[in-house]
């Protein structure tokens, strides 16, 4: 059941982020990232990560993507033209691409010929009895005002930096 | 058939999500399609941090794929108001085109 539905999602995961690739239009592709996180989060569900996949369809699929669709309606974007790519592009390419692919592959076959075979519910922590779920708010919570406060403090201060960025940029001139 | 899926699938499906992201980052022209490459190389390597999680049987992943969020909301933020203001500036999305920094 667990490698049938890992598979139904990875590969509209993989097929979606295909789409992100070769579409021509901006909102074919920022469709096709919402597909893509959304088969993410029901991947993190299956790795026992209950906190993450909310956030992940919250933050990800919901706030971000609805910025992207809405700088896409503001600056009526239309379909990018082909234009002519440099013979090394369109030979090589590909071919360095797929390269790369098997050799991240080959280095996790090879880092992990063990296998930990990943079951639903089957995520636990070091001190945590069995059946107790780890990826829950309040695990993930704990640890975040704890061993990661400081991160957790300097964020805000990154987040209100964004703002004031995002504001300064997007005002009309006033002079 | 298999009951369970092995650990590297997940991080193999990485893998290929980060090299997708990258071949749009490269091929792309469109500026807002370039910056949809880069949530999608975030979101590879985020699903890379909950599978090693997993695998050490530590929370710690999740705070990590928690703060790549974070940051990614607010470069899109800025990103975005970046790319408005291009468009303000040059009536123009093609990366091609803006290219006053070079020489």
């Amino acid at each position: 059941m667990d490698v049938i539905l890992f598979l139904i999602f990875a590969a509209i995961a993989v097929v979606c982020a295909i789409n992100v690739v070769v579409q021509t239009h901006p909102i074919s592709s920022a469709l096709s990232l919402v597909g893509v996180m959304g088969s993410l989060a029901v991947l993190y569900l299956l790795l026992g990560a209950e906190f993450i996949a909310a956030a992940q369809v919250i933050v990800y699929a919901g706030a971000i993507m609805v910025l992207f669709v809405f700088v896409i309606m503001l600056l009526n974007a239309g379909a990018e033209t082909r234009k002519g790519r440099s013979l090394m592009v369109q030979f090589l390419g590909v071919p360095l691409l797929i390269f790369f692919l098997g050799l991240a592959a080959y280095f996790v076959q090879r880092m992990f010929p063990d296998n930990t075979m990943v079951r639903f519910g089957g995520f636990t922590c070091a001190g945590m009895q069995t059946g107790e779920s780890c990826g829950g708010a309040e695990t993930v919570g704990r640890a975040l005002f704890t061993t990661y406060l400081l991160p957790f403090e300097v964020t805000s201060v990154l987040i209100l930096i964004a703002i004031i960025g995002a504001i300064v940029l997007a005002r009309k001139e006033l002079e | 058939m298999l009951q369970a899926v092995p650990i590297s699938w997940f991080l193999t499906l990485s893998a290929v999500l980060f090299s997708l992201g990258v071949a749009g980052f490269l091929f792309r022209r469109n500026i807002i399609t370039v910056f949809m490459s880069i949530e999608l190389m975030l979101n590879a390597v985020n699903l890379s941090f909950v599978t090693f999680s997993y695998h050490h049987k530590e929370v710690a992943g999740h705070l990590f794929t928690f703060f790549v969020m974070v940051v990614a909301a607010a470069e899109a933020a800025v990103g975005l108001a970046i790319i408005l203001t291009v468009f303000k500036n040059r009536a123009t999305l093609n990366i091609d085109d803006v290219s006053s920094m070079k020489n």
